[in-house]
């Protein structure tokens, strides 16, 4: 009887909500859905049409423009998706390229379109294919659900060039104008991992802990390639200067998840690793940190602010390099490579800036060192004498580089005693599990 | 009236002409753009006639524009003609969302498994049976509970949403390419099978004419077939419903059915016809903006074409002011958000008047004695209600069915749910 009076009670709730006359409460919940439903169920827009007075600014632009390095980009318009807005971290640090290409190349803000809370679906397509009905002659999308609708435009567009960061199938798709952009960011990640490892060396010769406790802990978003051959590449950095080091990997199913983040940081740490990483994009792992006192080596952008005695080092990917190279070539009508990887050397893969109150001392020094190393060649990221699978030491590997649906291994990948990483195409293939990691769980 | 009156009472209106509402609705719009502009001053300095300029490009501005438009219109249009049998049986049906992710669900594992293994006009056979069948047994599990054992339709059409979110997300996982990616990317993009054709290579025209088709069939549903007087009278009374011989339970597991069968028709669409991926979150929410859309187009499939298309165009419209003037999508929410809720205040007063002090006391006093009445006839009803419900268990006696009381029942189609809905 209960349940039938709150099921009642509920019901005349629900009609009362939306009985005639009671205008004022249906309105807000009205408000409410629109506005949660709007802004995911729209597809962001085009342009405005090029005004007049906004066409003055350009021809001023373009005299500017003639100053850099010759090139004239006066024709160039240039459409930029986005998955999300500035509000994500993610997203904000392509917005940040693109506002600063277009500075540096002097473009006006008529031949930059903005394009932000495009979804991963056919509004990606229609998106792209505005942008290219309103002028574009290049345009890029920075997320990875974005590819196959940017390759459905591109094939409707073949005068322009569709350009789409972390994508994987550019290099078998045979389209002349549809391009894939990534960086080494495992070199990246590979220094802030030799910044971690002098840290643990520190607080093992303080005493915090022994030698064999040096556990690092790891917040994934999923086992996907990018997200393994990142926490591999962080740990071999680690392991290059704290030998006995080992590493826990837990995985929240998710890019951006701010609660299980943080509740996956406090479980690393309550298992006893005394610092932590993370791929993932929210705040959630560096504040657990910084509640726990524990160390943290973050991701995509400086923490120092919110975490200043925990936060280490981190490293991040420098979109600019990548979309400067890719409009240039398309103004001087220059092949944009199929497969773009940039590197410590173009500027694409970067360390944020080191915090002295978190770091162990000598910690710039032995970075510039081995980045030294990195850059000319005499050391390798994954260096296959540096790490064993299932206790043996690999000379040969098949890895999946041209995507299929059955995941077929296509490419052999190790070759002068290293595993090429991010060569055969710009997105990450490295998916080996090697000793000294554990996954306490898997997201796949 | 020994008190002291208040300042303004609100009174209802009697039945006023066509032209004298319409009059207060484009007062409210009018209402709405000059609040609208005055907060986009304040906001951002921008001049509003240019922010209203580009919401009408947004939706307008291209050829290309206006197909999305129309194609958002219809997938929205779609999803909230799925809604309006059930809610006009005052059914709350809010598992839009879950019977449009079935739909999805259903076409894309025939794309994906049978994909180029069985003839192209077989494969968007099945994919058009399986959808249909997977959205309407999402709508039918909630009212088999309910009609069965009196569950809450609102919590229980609102689970399942979550049920099938996890369903698709489980499958996201199973299918994904590449490995660890968690995405599915474009099923079939090279063979397109399983992909609905494009009507003289327009892409979104075949979705619009299902739409449309699919609107007129349930205005005529509603209007003119028994089932719509039947689903008319269960929304009104159940025991009138009993007592004249329509067996209630059938009506509702019947109506939801079908309710979720359209739904998963708009899942269908997305897929097969637009989309060709599937994510959970392809639907886009559109299982509770169709829930606006139902209120705002009270329940009829013809209103619904309009509200729909007030909705998409200001979405598309707020998207447009973000890159026209480098806003925040949020501000042109806000706007968005001002004129909807000028809309729907609108109604408010084509229903009431409000008087001040003094004025039309006897209205009130008449109108007040007549709510009262109604009143004393709804608690009485409500009684009945419980009265039936409490007999918990046993088979409710409703009288057999005769064919007689159908039969006059079907005779008054068509005008009695007219006059019932002007009534509300």
């Amino acid at each position: 009887m209960k349940k039938f009076w709150s099921a009642l009670l509920a019901a005349a709730m629900t009609v009362s909500l939306a009985a005639a006359g009671n205008a004022a409460a249906a309105s807000t919940t009205a408000a409410e859905t629109t506005a949660a439903a709007e802004t995911t169920a729209a597809a962001a827009d085009t342009t405005a049409a090029a005004s007049e007075s906004a066409g003055a600014a350009k021809s001023a632009a373009s005299s500017e423009t003639a100053a850099t390095d010759g090139v004239d980009y006066s024709n160039m318009k240039v459409g930029f998706i986005f998955l999300h807005d500035e509000n994500s971290t993610y997203d904000l640090n392509f917005i940040n390229a693109a506002k600063q290409v277009q500075k540096d190349l002097g473009l006006s803000d008529d031949q930059v379109v903005l394009k932000t809370n495009v979804p991963e679906g056919q509004e990606c397509y229609d998106a792209a294919a505005e942008l290219a009905d309103s002028g574009c002659n290049i345009v890029f999308a920075d997320s990875f659900g974005h590819e196959d609708f940017m390759i459905q435009a591109a094939q409707e567009f073949p005068d322009v060039q569709f350009c789409h960061a972390t994508g994987t199938k550019a290099h078998t798709q045979g389209l002349s104008n549809y391009h894939n952009g990534f960086a080494a960011i495992y070199e990246g990640r590979y220094l802030a991992g030799v910044a971690a490892g002098m840290k643990l060396n520190e607080m093992i010769a303080n005493g915090d802990f022994s030698e064999d406790e040096a556990k690092i802990g790891y917040v994934g978003a999923y086992t996907y390639a990018e997200v393994i051959s990142g926490y591999t590449s962080f740990f071999l950095g680690a392991r290059s200067v704290c030998p006995s080091a080992t590493m826990e990997v837990t995985f929240t199913g998710s890019w951006y998840d701010e609660t299980a983040e943080k509740e996956a940081a406090n479980k690393l740490i309550n298992d006893g690793c005394k610092l932590i990483s993370q791929h993932a994009d929210s705040m959630g792992a560096p504040t657990a940190c910084e509640a726990a006192g524990v160390p943290d080596v973050s991701y995509n952008g400086s923490t120092k602010d919110a975490c200043p005695n925990t936060y280490i080092i981190s490293s991040r990917i420098d979109w600019a390099p990548y979309y400067k190279y890719a409009i240039t070539c398309a103004a001087t009508g220059k092949e944009i490579a199929a497969d773009w990887t940039g590197t410590l050397a173009t500027g694409s893969v970067q360390l944020t800036e080191l915090n002295e109150n978190a770091a162990a001392k000598g910690t710039a020094d032995k970075i510039a060192e081995v980045q030294k190393q990195l850059e000319d060649g005499s050391l390798h990221v994954f260096d296959t004498s540096t790490f064993t699978v299932d206790g043996k030491n690999l000379d040969s590997y098949q890895a999946d580089v041209d995507t299929d649906a059955d995941y077929t291994p296509d490419t052999e990948v190790i070759s002068d005693g290293y595993f090429h990483e991010s060569e055969y195409r710009s997105a990450p293939y490295f998916d080996l599990k090697i000793d000294g990691i554990t996954l306490l769980d898997t997201a796949t | 009236m020994n008190k002291k009156e208040p300042l303004f009472h609100v009174v209802k209106r009697d039945e006023m002409p066509w032209y004298h509402t319409w009059l207060i609705r484009i007062i409210a719009v009018l209402l709405a753009l000059v609040v609208c502009s005055v907060v986009t001053m304040l906001l951002t300095g921008q001049n509003p006639l240019e922010v209203f300029e580009a919401i009408v490009y947004g939706g307008f501005g291209s050829p290309r524009k206006t197909w999305i438009l129309l194609q958002n219109l219809a997938i929205l249009l779609c999803v909230s003609v799925g809604l309006a049998p059930a809610f006009r049986m005052r059914f709350w049906n809010i598992g839009g969302e879950g019977q449009i992710l079935m739909g999805c669900f259903g076409a894309a594992s025939c794309m994906i498994l049978l994909g180029g293994k069985i003839p192209n006009a077989l494969l968007i056979f099945l994919m058009v049976v399986v959808s249909v069948l997977a959205g309407a047994l999402w709508g039918f599990v909630p009212a088999f509970f309910k009609a069965k054992w009196g569950t809450n339709e609102t919590l229980f059409t609102l689970m399942m949403n979550y049920v099938a979110i996890q369903l698709v997300s489980y499958f996201t996982i199973v299918w994904e390419v590449p490995k660890g990616s968690g995405k599915i990317g474009i099923i079939n993009q090279q063979t397109m099978a399983g992909w609905f054709p494009s009507i003289g290579g327009n892409k979104y025209l075949l979705n619009v004419l299902i739409v449309a088709a699919i609107t007129a069939f349930m205005y005529v549903y509603l209007k003119y077939n028994k089932h719509g007087y039947e689903i008319a009278v269960v929304g009104e009374s159940q025991n009138t419903a009993r007592y004249i011989g329509i067996n209630v339970e059938h009506v509702i597991m019947r109506t939801m059915a079908l309710s979720g069968a359209v739904c998963g028709t708009a899942g269908l669409l997305l897929v097969a016809g637009t989309d060709h991926t599937l994510t959970t979150t392809i639907s886009a929410n559109r299982g509770f903006t169709a829930v606006l859309v139902a209120w705002l187009g009270k329940f009829n499939p013809l209103w619904m074409i309009l509200a729909s298309f007030i909705i998409v165009f200001l979405s598309r419209g707020a998207s447009q002011i973000s890159t026209s003037f480098g806003l925040n999508e949020s501000f042109g929410d806000i706007i968005t958000g001002i004129i909807i809720f000028f809309i729907i205040g609108s109604e408010f007063f084509i229903r009431y008047k409000v008087c001040f002090r003094g004025q039309g006391t006897e209205e009130i006093e008449r109108k007040k004695s007549a709510a009262d009445a109604r009143n004393e006839d709804r608690d009485r009803k409500s009684e009945e209600n419980d009265r039936w419900k409490s007999k918990d268990g046993e088979e409710p006696a409703s009288p057999d069915p005769q064919p007689g009381a159908e039969e006059s029942a079907k005779e008054d189609t068509g005008k009695a749910p007219e006059g019932q809905k002007e009534d509300r």
